[in-house]
This record gives C-alpha cells, structure tokens and sequence, in this order.
C-alpha cells in the first residue's frame, strides 16, 4: 500500500459521495435549462437528501431484514468501489479488490440486494420492477466484463489501476478500433444499469414504464435518502469508470499536493462534462419499448464482443 | 508513413466497417441503414486509401476515389430514391429472426470468421493480412442479412454490404487487384443494383408491396 494509494482511497470516497447529488443536481438543471423550464438548480438534491434525513424512520409491516439492510448493501459496495477504483490517483488504497471482476461483482451486489428488497415487499410494483431489473441486469453484466476485459487484454492484467497507467502511457491506444467498440458498449450498458433514458426515466413515477423507482418505491424516510444517495453514487462511479478508462489524463500518478489536486479536479471535471452530455442526450431522446430495451443490450454486448476478439486478432 | 501509423490507420478503417456492419443489423428503419451503409462506403475508401497511401501507389488512390464516389455516394443515392418511391409505409424492415438473436448470431459469425481466417493470416503475416477476419465477418453478416429480411431493399443492403465484404478482402489480402478488374466489379454492382431497383419498383407496382415472401402465394 502506497503513500499515493492512501491519499486516493481516502479522498476518492468522500468526493463521490459529496460530488454525486450535485452531479445528479447538474443533470437536472442541465435538462431543465434545454426543455425551458428555470430548474431548482445545482443543490437540490443534498437539499432534499436533508429533509429525508430528517424524517422518522418507518418500515412497511411484513417487511423482513432483507428491506431494511439493502439500502445499507447498496451504499456500502458502492463506497468500496469508490475507494478502490483509480478516480483520482492511478495507485488503489486495495490493490487486490481494484479488480475488473471484483467491481463489477461489487456493483452487481448492490443491484440484486435492491431487487431483492422489492420482492420483499410483497407488492406488485416492487416484483415487476425487481423482474425487470433482472431482465436488464443479466444483459448488463456480462457486456460491462466482457467490455472492460477487451482493454485488458493488452495489459495483459484484469486490475483497473494497471489498465488506467498503461493508456496513460501510450495515449494512441484511445483511438484503436478495440477501444471505440468497449467504448460504444459500455456507454450503452452504463445507460441502462444507471436507469437513465432511453432505458428507464428517472424523472417519473409511471407505472407501467419504471424500472428503478418500482424497486423502491416502499422505502421513506432514512431509508429513501440513502437508495437516493447510493443511485447518485453509482451513477458518479459509472461515469468516472469510463472516464478514466478512455481518458485518463489529469490523473495524480505521484503523492504531491498538486498532483492530487490536479486529479481531483480532472476527475471532477470530467464526470460532471459526461453528466451533462447524459442529460443533452436524454433531452433528445424518447423511452424505449421495455421488449426493445434487450435488443439495445444484446447490440452492445456484441460490440463488446467484437472489441475483445479485435484485440486479439488486429493487434 | 511511419508503420505504427499505417497499422492504426488500417485498424481504424477496420474498425468503422465493422461497426457499420454490426449497426445495419441493429436497426430497423430503412433510412438509417442506407444512411449507415454510406458511412461503410466511406470507411472502405479511406481503408483502400491508406493502402493507397502506404504503397505510394497512384492507381490505388484512383481505385479509392472511384470506391467513396461509387459506394458513399451514387449507391445509397439509388437506394433513396428506391426508399422514397416506396412511400412511408415501408420505413421499417420485419426480420424473419428477431433483431437480438440476429446479433447474437453475428456474434457467432464473427468468431467462425476469425476461426476461419487463421490459415489465411499464417500465410503471410502483416497489418494488413491480420484484419481479413473483419473483411469476412462483414461478409458474413451480409449474407446473414440477405437471408433473413423480408423487404427487398434491405435484402440489397444485405447484397452491398457482401459485396464491401469480398472488395474489402480483395485489398488487404493482395493490395488491389488491377484497377481494369475494381472497374469491372464495380460496374458490374452498379448493374445489379439498377435492375433491382427497378424490379423492386415492378413488384411493388403488382402485389402492392415488396415483401419478397408474397411472391411465394400464387395470385390472380
């Protein structure tokens, strides 16, 4: 564990859990702007993770553990993902875990503990949106290895910290056709595994269409702030992971203050650009029909798929 | 050009016929795969291109040309005038396999491509030789198009993107074939594609429509 290792497991989670509800607060007011409405502005999200915060604690009755810890699951592999990911310093505070299969499965956790909490409930709403999830999950997880490990393959090692250095040594490789395919692909399945259009809206409550919220549409109080928190998270990780695997200048590869802020501003930068092209994008496009959302995955994972046998073959 | 350069070139260019191909596949309005297949069109001229480029052969930047004029322009031109006389009722294409396992199947295509294509790479290995997979899963996928759509338009589509397959082997196996031969094939696809064309227009004018299973009833 190095000094560098240190500083960036450190920051890295109190800047994800910080950056995340103003991230999802620019997504917003960037859509609010381009659809003509003034927007609640970039603060709106911490302002009402407060007054959820502040709300008794309640539970609906017949609920078992299962409902109560998920929330906790979902912020706790999402916390550890932050930490060892190389956001901001291209050394991990837990080199073992920075691990393409270790995050990815960590992520995965999260997900099912949240179906798993909307089968719990017992309503109908929480079992179509936990059977949704599924439908879009078993289609997401592979695409996200299969993507990620096409860029691995020249490194030669499945750890996140290795793939980030070596682009950052050979900064051609970002234009190679393996790295535009994993790129396509995972820009398609962070999508969809973050519920944002055209795969889920998250700006809606409708019934027939919702993916995420039907999962979670029992919790209030504590509970709900933390499921908030823990989607925004997720979404900055998402987002950061694919910042830094396709771009990842301004990343601090020594332990000075300069260098570490440097990257905390690069990474900071970068995630809230990609935010605000989620939300231009968003703007432009329509819900897919749920039955068309496994044609949009099985494409990227073919491209995911082409991208791994084309760094074997071209190269 | 240095060799680093040539090889990212030619992997980019390779890379573009892929995605292209993988995307006529993918979607279902009519439009957007003539639109796509201009964009293959271009990506198999700038391939040629760097051939051209890399060999300082001026024949073989002739032969490009031609290609982006041929294949990014005066093609999909035909198309869309063909898409435009069909009228709006014929914007989406109704696969016989539904469009997530045709892609699963082209994912199966292009590893029996790269399987296949071994023994050709061993031969004589080089930047070029080593993207003839991509030429033959473009290839593949083509075939897997003409096969399995019903509107005559797509299953030309389906023809083009066969044909861009062979032409894109055809260079990076043997760097062009004589600009007389590239002539001839050219011509002779510009042919097919007229009296397609005008077949379409012909069925559409006697059954109503240019939904190939139709011609398997018998009418009055």
């Amino acid at each position: 564990m190095s000094a560098l290792g240190v500083v960036g497991g450190v920051l890295q989670p109190l800047l994800v859990a910080a950056g995340a509800p103003l991230l999802v607060g620019v997504t917003r007011q960037v859509r609010a702007r381009l659809e003509g409405r003034a927007g609640p502005g970039v603060g709106q999200p911490w302002r009402d993770l407060r007054k959820l915060l502040r709300k008794e604690a309640i539970t609906p009755r017949g609920t078992s553990e299962v409902f109560r810890l998920a929330p906790l699951v979902l912020v706790a592999t999402t916390l550890v993902v932050a930490v060892v990911v190389p956001f901001v310093t291209t050394d991990s505070a837990l080199d073992p875990v920075a691990d393409l299969f270790a995050v990815v499965a960590l992520l995965a956790l999260g997900t099912v503990a949240v179906a798993l909490a909307g089968l719990d409930t017992g309503t109908a709403f929480g079992g179509m949106g936990a059977s949704r999830e599924m439908t879009i999950i078993a289609l997401v997880e592979p695409t996200l290895l299969v993507a990620i490990f096409a860029l691995s393959v020249r490194v030669g090692s499945t750890n996140l910290a290795s793939i980030v250095a070596s682009t950052l040594h050979d900064p051609a490789r970002v234009i190679s056709p393996v790295s535009l395919l994993a790129a396509v692909a995972l820009i398609v399945v962070i999508v969809a595994e973050t519920g944002r259009l055209p795969v889920d809206n998250p700006a809606t409550h409708l019934e027939l269409t919702m993916v995420h919220e039907a999962m979670v549409l029992e919790y209030a109080g504590p509970d709900l702030a933390l499921v908030e928190l823990a989607s925004a998270m997720r979404l900055t990780v998402f987002l950061g992971l694919l910042a830094n695997l396709f771009l990842p200048w301004g990343i601090a590869t020594t332990a000075t203050a300069l260098a570490v802020l440097g990257g905390v501003l690069a990474f900071a930068l970068k995630v809230t650009l990609l935010g605000a092209v989620l939300a231009v994008g968003e703007v432009f496009l329509a819900k897919l029909r749920l039955f068309r959302v496994p044609e949009l995955l099985a494409g990227s994972f073919l491209l995911a798929l082409l991208a791994v046998a084309a760094s074997f073959f071209l190269a | 050009m240095s060799d680093t350069t040539y090889t990212q070139l030619l992997d980019l260019a390779c890379g573009g016929l892929l995605l292209t191909a993988v995307l006529v596949l993918w979607r279902r309005e009519l439009a957007v795969i003539i639109r796509v297949f201009a964009l293959q069109g271009v990506a198999l001229a700038a391939l040629v291109g760097v051939l051209a480029a890399r060999e300082s052969s001026v024949e073989l930047g002739a032969v490009a040309v031609g290609l982006l004029v041929l294949r990014a322009g005066v093609l999909p031109w035909l198309l869309y005038r063909a898409l435009v006389g069909a009228g709006p009722a014929l914007r989406e294409t109704r696969p016989l396999v539904n469009v997530a396992a045709s892609l699963l199947a082209a994912a199966v295509l292009a590893l029996l491509a790269y399987a296949v294509a071994q023994p050709l790479v061993a031969l004589a290995p080089a930047p070029a030789t080593h993207a003839v997979p991509v030429g033959l899963t473009v290839v593949l996928i083509g075939f897997f198009v003409l096969v399995t759509r019903r509107r005559a338009l797509s299953q030309l589509v389906g023809f083009l993107l066969l044909d861009n397959g062979i032409t894109a082997i055809g260079f990076l196996t043997t760097s062009g074939i004589g600009l007389l031969v590239e002539l001839g094939v050219s011509l002779d696809v510009l042919l097919a594609v007229l009296v397609l064309q005008i077949l379409t227009t012909r069925m559409r004018e006697t059954f109503g429509e240019a939904d190939l299973d139709e011609l398997r009833e018998l009418h009055d």
